[in-house]
């Protein structure tokens, strides 16, 4: 019978005041999207920090005949040198957090880079005018400091370099985009609040008739406030739900089907992703529908 | 069933009370006319009854309830065990009669059967049978004022409160309502009825409450509107 009768208010009060509702929607729906956004791209960065952390290596580069390095001035790199840096990243003080060494002779290097290299130009260099690498696969890669700081200032190291510089640059660029679209969130989110409890507002001014009755004959402060609240909820609701839907749509057709075409060396988030995200969004929604009939109801339908 | 002991109500911190050091005692069953002009504290005394004010100083107690005390989410216990009639009738004016009175149930949770059953009933007993799929401003004033009264006594609440139930009708048509106010009051209802209508209250020879400027300067039995020198 309540749940009827609070079913009927609400359904009520959401035609009466329709275009309230509508914007009710699409303001959730944007805000949501952009938290949705920012959700997947946050997923996106773990997942590619998981996936390349992985492969990454530390390069110690040693001295090379002719450096122009200031450290590498007593010349190219001995043997005797080339052991005790070897024993520090073995059974010194970072051994632990070191899973492999691996030594890439000069040759060796200066074939990759003439491999890597598809202008030709490298190919001018010669083996002797570079120095010898150590490949160092870490344990835990986050831990990059630590090993660099062991490792550089000894002799006959010219420099030491992570390979995730190169990425963090991305990574930077992604978090960025994260806290760009978090806040324009934010921004959203307070907008449909705003426009949430306005809603409520007018939903209780217009049936105040109603709620003065129903004040009088007894009836419980929470069935007054029901209607209102859900109406609120509803359309928050319907907002989340396009949220998901438009994230489905953009990871299916730009993510899965664009990006992957065009880059596919990446691993990217994908429609699974978005399902993680849902329950979340539409949590959000709710919350915020809440807020609203929080700020707005106890003024609107006294007790 | 009503008791106000030493009650005074101040709205604003400084002006004139709306009520002053009033004390009444207000059996079960009892009709009981409450009138004074505009400003002498009537409206204030209902609504300290309905527990829409708190009283500043003293202490009310309506069906047993100590209203000083009773916690905001009680309140609405206490407003199911009275009956509230207004000058202005207060219908939903896009409900039928039947849903106007079966209105006041469905909101307390009522079953269905319980609404099937006592909404006729009621209807009947006010005499708007056959009027049930009616719109309010199909009816006339004094039709209106009784499908109020009819909504608000469908729960049987020991008390009916009334504000001015004739202040918007003729006088041929106050009678009839003063009659239906009868009735249900014989029915061991307490009715308690603000007035400005000395004819009625004349006619009537019931009890008289009277307010001046806050304070209680009558309270007789069988009495008329204006002062009588006894």
């Amino acid at each position: 019978m309540r749940l009827r009768f609070i079913m009927g208010e609400v359904w009520t009060g959401l035609r009466r005041n329709s275009t309230m509702a509508l914007s009710v929607v699409l303001v959730t729906f944007v805000s949501l999207t952009f938290v949705g956004a920012a959700a997947l791209t946050q997923m996106q960065v773990q997942q590619l920090k998981d996936a390349w952390y992985g492969k990454v290596e530390v390069s110690i580069f040693l001295c090379p005949e002719n450096s122009l390095f200031e450290q590498c001035a007593g010349g190219a790199v001995t043997t005797v040198q080339e052991d005790e840096i070897r024993a520090v990243l073995e059974e010194g003080s970072v051994s632990d957090l070191v899973d492999e060494v691996y030594y890439e002779t000069r040759e060796e290097v200066f074939e990759n880079i003439v491999a890597a290299d598809s202008t030709g130009v490298y190919s001018q260099l010669d083996a002797a005018d570079l120095g010898p690498v150590f490949r160092v696969k870490l344990a835990d890669p986050e831990q990059f400091q630590v090993v660099a700081d062991a490792t550089s200032g000894l002799a006959g190291v010219e420099e030491v370099k992570d390979q995730r510089e190169v990425f963090d640059q991305l990574f930077t660029f992604l978090n960025a985009a994260t806290f760009v679209a978090a806040g324009l969130a934010a921004v959203m989110m307070l907008a449909a609040v705003l426009l949430i409890t306005t809603t409520i507002r007018l939903s209780a001014l217009s049936r105040r008739r109603e709620t003065t009755i129903m004040r009088m004959v007894g009836s419980s402060k929470s069935l007054i406030q029901m209607p209102f609240m859900l109406e609120g909820a509803v359309a928050a609701t319907a907002g989340a739900v396009l949220a998901i839907g438009g994230l489905w749509l953009g990871t299916r057709y730009l993510v899965e089907d664009w990006l992957t075409g065009s880059i596919a060396w990446v691993d990217y988030v994908g429609r699974e992703d978005v399902w993680t995200v849902a329950p979340w969004l539409v949590a959000i929604a709710v919350g915020l529908a809440a807020l609203a009939s929080l700020v707005t109801l106890g003024r609107y339908t006294r007790a | 069933m009503i008791r106000l002991d030493t009650v005074s109500k101040v709205y604003t911190r400084g002006a004139r009370p709306a009520l002053d050091n009033v004390s009444v005692e207000i059996e079960r069953g009892d009709f009981v006319f409450l009138v004074g002009s505009s400003g002498s504290g009537k409206s204030t005394f209902l609504k300290l009854i309905l527990r829409e004010e708190r009283p500043t100083a003293g202490d009310v107690y309506v069906a047993g309830r100590h209203l000083n005390r009773l916690s905001s989410w009680r309140v609405p216990h206490l407003r199911r065990e009275i009956g509230a009639v207004f000058q202005d009738f207060r219908l939903l004016p896009n409900k039928t009669v039947y849903q106007n009175v079966a209105f006041a149930l469905q909101v307390i949770g009522k079953s269905k059967r319980e609404i099937h059953q006592n909404v006729p009933e009621m209807l009947e007993l006010v005499g708007l049978a056959g009027k049930e799929r009616r719109l309010p401003h199909e009816l006339s004033g004094g039709e209106q004022q009784r499908v109020a009264i009819a909504r608000a006594f469908v729960n049987h609440p020991p008390i009916l409160l009334c504000d001015e139930p004739t202040g918007n009708l003729d006088p041929g048509t106050s009678v009839g309502i003063m009659r239906l106010l009868d009735r249900i009051n014989r029915t061991g209802t307490t009715v308690l009825m603000a007035t400005h209508d000395d004819e009625i209250v004349d006619q009537m020879r019931k009890r008289v409450i009277e307010l001046k400027g806050g304070h209680l300067v009558r309270d007789q039995d069988r009495g008329v509107y204006g002062l009588e020198t006894v």
